[in-house]
């Protein structure tokens, strides 16, 4: 792959998870926590509805830094990140970042996940090898 | 309340995942993953992967099992209901293939108090049926109100 130079972005990534995603989210990596999958029981807990998995989000900035990469999925070596916001189904996130800094073969980049106003991912520190 | 750390430093059993392909191809579909090298076996190969490959996340699914003796342990005490996942860390060395077994032992690195919050951090440590490291991750629970 091309070498990556600090300032380059993360080809930005939008994506809206339809209603039944965090079924199929709960399906593909066994956490059936019911907070994300019934919207009657998240409410009764005190939340507005049904949250997205935070590792579903997580993924998407995985995916996010991989396409940074050139696609293939050995060149993310380390991804870090913070889980603040709640995430909802139907409602469009926006994964971003930037090429922090670059040293040898290793880029760092900073990375973001949010719904409108709130990141639901952020200070994610993804370290790719280039 | 001063926070119960008994736990800390503590290990627990270790659990082992047998990784599939179609469990592969369903984790990158529900994140909307369409490299092949996910899918078919033929370009997982001509990519230089011994079978059709894991994209780097799906570390949750093989690494999560191990973790839950760890949080609902009496020696953790946590309490679920005001418990958040507030972050994860994952380092990656060699890729996880269909037809890898991928054992992972979990332990409790840190339980500490923050501004009136429980900050409970695991790790996890995978390794294949070669002994190779796959990952390793870091995982931070946060219960609010200790």
């Amino acid at each position: 792959m091309s070498g990556l130079n600090v300032g380059d972005q993360v080809p930005e990534l939008r994506v809206t998870p339809d209603k039944y995603l965090p079924h199929r989210y709960a399906g593909a990596s066994g956490d059936f926590n019911p907070i994300h999958i019934d919207d009657e029981f998240a409410k009764a807990v005190g939340l507005p509805r049904n949250i997205l998995h935070g590792l579903y989000s997580m993924g998407l900035v995985a995916k996010a830094n991989a396409a940074l990469a050139g696609g293939d999925p050995r060149a993310l070596k380390r991804l870090s990140v913070q889980m603040r916001g709640m995430g909802f189904p139907e409602q469009e996130i926006v994964v971003s970042g930037t090429v922090k800094s670059v040293e040898g073969d290793r880029a760092v980049v900073d990375t973001v996940a949010a719904q409108g106003e709130t990141q639901i991912i952020k200070n994610a520190e993804a370290e790719i090898e280039l | 309340m001063a926070l119960k750390t008994d736990a800390v430093g503590k290990e627990w059993p270790s659990t082992t995942y047998q990784v599939g392909r179609e469990k592969i191809r369903e984790y990158a579909n529900a994140l909307g993953i369409d490299n092949p090298v996910h899918f078919d076996v033929a370009a997982a190969r001509a990519a230089g992967f011994r079978d059709v490959v894991a994209p780097p996340m799906f570390a949750v699914v093989y690494s999560s099992p191990a973790m839950a003796p760890a949080m609902f342990d009496p020696d953790v005490a946590m309490n679920f209901a005001a418990m958040v996942h507030g972050g994860q860390q994952f380092e990656w060395d060699e890729p996880a293939c269909s037809g890898d077994e991928i054992t992972t032992t979990a332990r409790c690195v840190s339980i500490e108090e923050k501004d009136g919050k429980g900050f409970y951090v695991f790790e996890t440590d995978s390794v294949n049926q070669d002994g190779a490291k796959v990952a390793r991750g870091t995982w931070t629970l946060i219960v609010r109100g200790v």
